[in-house]
């Protein structure tokens, strides 16, 4: 038991991928591929510039020029889904950065030292009794929107889940004999935290790093859809859906391809989530045998 | 006819070129017979116990030849739910740890009367008359209040009777019991294997009896089969095995059983005290916020001394407080009142940072060796970390640590590699070497040798034995085993319900016991009649 445990912290190997990964992950891996590529090579791939207006292509079916048609100010609709990914993604990764460095330090100190555990823990049950989406617009109204505000007003509602998890995960490690051994050899605390507790919190965290990602860059496009988020001349798959909503009797295509990129964005996320959590997850591997 | 004939039974992984963990193995059991399948882990004892029951992991293990006959019939032939109906009704079986065999979301009564639902169409009334006089059987009092009991209600040696009552109900003519003793107390374990013996005569019941304890060995027997890495090494009646063991292998496993005769007393090699505890007292549940009922009064007015290059034994059941002892000297717990002096520095009441520089004098060697090793770090790693956090230089921590390697009898190139390369008594040995590195006055050995086989177990107490004549380290040595005791121990201080109820040199309190309590875990503890080491019974 202890030794399926310990491989299962260094799980990574090619043929442990395709064997057991299945064809699910796979695919989803090769879209969230494809979308970070075009957001990357947004300015190369990008037929059009995605803001330059052009008031006689208004409205305009898919044409050769046009391939997904022109939006209500005669914009390249698929230029902007393209360089909408560029937010998307940009604020789903960095969101998730923050979200775990911080929620993994105040996990850390919370799950190891009692007093600070009763106040951080209550301060966190305070953030997760506000809904997410309106806490970040309260933030942003605070603070004003550009996208690094957004960035945080996105962050502060994830943290508590990440804290929450990295607690748990301390509390229970904390109680191993190595962890024990390393007191009585006279390891400070901040080491112990560092080398000892720390390492054992990567696996969990990675699963739920990818759900942060994905659930950040649902609430952005709902904050811009909402208008709340990133300023309106930005592309962003939010704000694409929030203009077109005026036509949507009209062109619903206008809504429907930014609204299948973020689908197809977050599914991907949430799939490569749980294929990570079946193989980091000794147990899950186990009971599928 | 035989009841149990096992043919050239052979095991291996369930994949292409899979390992063999069962080679070629035949037992067999005569109706009414007791037979004893013993070896250490990785033997193959379970694996055979299991394909036995059909219960082996799919995907994992499975049987690659040879045949299992239960009355003559195949069992390797049977379909999943003839399996079923045979292990109910004709061959039944127990585990090590009946808490996790029993639902514990169902009274245990509810249990048992559903092993009758599902195999008779006994009627309500005639069930109920059924499980009470299968309570009955197996010794437990109160029967209808245990029968409306949660298993975690029950205690451990009451649970194992539930799921003994569980499996004989339907009254198979074949019980395995795997390990069934292990997780209980001696004195437990006495009750048990005595109520195992009587049903089994009382009902003409064949029992598989699975164990790695050679004292349980002689104690309950028949007939003995021995294996060893899933080969089967040895069988025949269990006083031929016990005295005129054929063998090599047999001959290592018996004699690596340590006797419960004390070892002669050893000359004293120093007068220093190394460690001194003093009405020591530890309260749980106490002084806590709004905290329930009464505290446990865990550790009751504890004092002894240790000298050093002496080893005192504190033994006792599970719940006497010997670890809390061992956890209030290390500071793992804080004392809730009482004196530890170390060195005749005082040493309880210090902060964590003015405890630093005695944490130094005590280090401890943990129960489990595949937890107490960080899995992430290498085996150097782990030995330096100590010595480092006093300012030692990494270089020379590390050519310390090749050094201790080589100490406990490491293999060369060890340092580099991860704690799960190596066997339990390996990883034991590196913790040995990890605590030496602090060059302690006090080593703390909880359990240090429990989680071991019994030859790998004679091997560490000989290294921690070369260890203090060559340091002159006092050993505080926590043990459940009253042989392992008598063979390392130099003094011994007997534990129950957290007071010391004994005290004295080894040869007066395991040689002539004065107490009760003492006397009682003596004449329980298993084999106690057969010198193992010496292949005859022990000498009146």
């Amino acid at each position: 038991m202890a030794e399926t445990t310990q491989r299962a912290a260094f799980p990574i190997r090619t043929s442990f991928i395709t064997e057991k990964v299945g064809i699910a992950p796979m695919i989803a891996a090769v879209v969230l591929l494809l979308i970070v590529l075009a957001a990357i090579f947004a300015p190369l791939i990008a037929p059009h510039d995605p803001i330059y207006q052009n008031p006689i292509m208004r409205l305009k079916p898919p044409s050769a020029e046009y391939p997904l048609g022109t939006d209500n100010y005669g914009r390249d609709l698929l230029s902007r889904v393209i360089w909408g990914a560029r937010v998307s993604l940009l604020i789903g990764i960095g969101v998730t950065v923050m979200a775990v460095v911080v929620g993994l330090l105040i996990g850390l100190v919370s799950g190891y030292i009692r007093l600070a555990d009763a106040i951080i823990m209550r301060v966190m049950d305070g953030l997760m009794a506000m809904p997410s989406v309106l806490l970040a617009i309260a933030i942003v109204s605070l603070i004003g929107a550009s996208i690094w505000t957004v960035m945080a007003a996105i962050t502060i509602p994830e943290i508590p889940r990440v804290v929450r998890l990295v607690r748990s995960i301390v509390l229970s490690a904390r109680e191993e004999p190595y962890v024990e051994a390393a007191i009585s050899l006279g390891t400070s605390m901040p080491r112990i935290l560092w080398r000892h507790l720390m390492p054992n919190t990567f696996a969990p965290l990675t699963v739920q790093a990818t759900y942060v990602c994905a659930s950040a860059i649902l609430t952005e496009a709902i904050l811009s859809f909402l208008g709340a988020g990133v300023s309106t001349e930005t592309p962003t798959w939010g704000n694409i859906m929030a203009e077109a909503r005026v036509y949507f009797r009209l062109k619903p295509e206008l809504i429907f391809w930014p609204g299948m990129a973020l689908s197809l964005c977050i599914l991907s996320i949430n799939l490569l989530g749980d294929a990570a959590r079946d193989i980091l997850d000794p147990r899950m591997n186990k009971r599928e045998a | 006819m035989s009841l149990l004939e096992i043919d050239n039974l052979t095991v291996a992984v369930d994949r292409k070129n899979g390992k063999t963990v069962v080679r070629d193995i035949s037992i067999h059991i005569e109706p009414g017979e007791l037979v004893c399948l013993v070896g250490e882990s990785g033997s193959g004892k379970s694996v055979s116990s299991l394909a036995t029951m059909g219960l082996l992991p799919k995907g994992a293990l499975k049987v690659t030849a040879g045949k299992i006959l239960l009355d003559g019939e195949n069992l390797l032939d049977l379909s999943p739910s003839e399996l079923r109906d045979r292990r109910a009704t004709r061959m039944s079986m127990i585990f090590q740890e009946p808490m996790t065999a029993l639902n514990p979301v169902h009274k245990v009564g509810d249990q048992i009367t559903e092993v009758l639902e599902a195999h008779t169409k006994l009627s309500n009334a005639d069930k109920h008359a059924k499980v009470m006089d299968m309570l009955k059987q197996v010794g437990l009092p109160d029967i209808e209040r245990v029968a409306g009991s949660y298993p975690h209600q029950l205690s451990g040696g009451q649970r194992q009777r539930i799921m003994i009552a569980m499996a004989l109900i339907l009254e198979p003519r074949l019980l395995i019991a795997d390990e069934p003793t292990t997780a209980l107390d001696v004195t437990t374990q006495k009750q048990i294997l005595k109520l195992i013996k009587d049903l089994q005569r009382e009902h003409g019941t064949a029992v598989l009896f699975i164990t790695h304890d050679m004292g349980v060995v002689a104690e309950i027997a028949d007939r003995v089969y021995v294996m060893n890495q899933g080969d089967l090494v040895e069988d025949g009646p269990v006083m031929e095995i016990l005295a005129t063991p054929k063998e090599d292998y047999t001959r290592k496993l018996l004699s690596s059983v340590p006797s419960l005769v004390p070892r002669p007393a050893r000359a004293s090699v120093s007068k220093k005290t190394a460690l001194d505890v003093s009405d020591l007292n530890k309260f749980y549940g106490a002084g806590r916020f709004l905290a329930k009922g009464s505290a446990t009064h865990a550790v009751q007015d504890v004092s002894f001394k240790v000298t050093a290059g002496r080893t005192l034994g504190i033994v006792g059941e599970s719940g006497s407080g010997k670890s809390t002892v061992a956890r209030c000297i290390m500071h793992l717990i804080e004392p809730t009142s009482g004196g530890i002096r170390v060195g005749g520095q005082q040493i309880s009441g210090l902060s964590r940072r003015g405890l630093k520089p005695y944490r130094k004098k005590l280090q401890m060697v943990f129960q489990d060796p595949y937890r107490s090793l960080n899995p992430r770090l290498t085996i150097e790693e782990s030995i330096i970390e100590g010595p480092v956090n006093y300012g030692t230089p990494k270089a020379q921590a590390k050519a310390r640590a090749a050094e201790l390697l080589d100490l406990v009898g490491m293999p060369e190139g060890s340092a580099d590699r991860y704690p799960h390369m190596f066997s339990g008594g390996q990883r034991q040995r590196i913790a040995i070497a990890r605590a030496l590195a602090m060059e302690p006055e006090l080593l703390v050995a909880d359990e240090a040798v429990s989680a071991l086989d019994v030859s790998v177990q004679a091997q560490v107490l000989n290294l921690l034995a070369e260890i203090q004549e060559r340091t002159h380290v006092a050993i505080l040595f926590i043990t459940h085993d009253l042989r392992v005791a008598a063979q390392i121990c130099d003094e011994v201080a007997v534990m129950q319900r957290g007071q010391v109820v004994e005290y004295g040199p080894t040869a007066d309190v395991l040689g002539a016991p004065a107490h009760d309590y003492t006397r009682s875990l003596l004449t329980a503890a298993p084999g106690r009649d057969w010198d193992f080491p010496n292949f005859r019974p022990v000498a009146a």
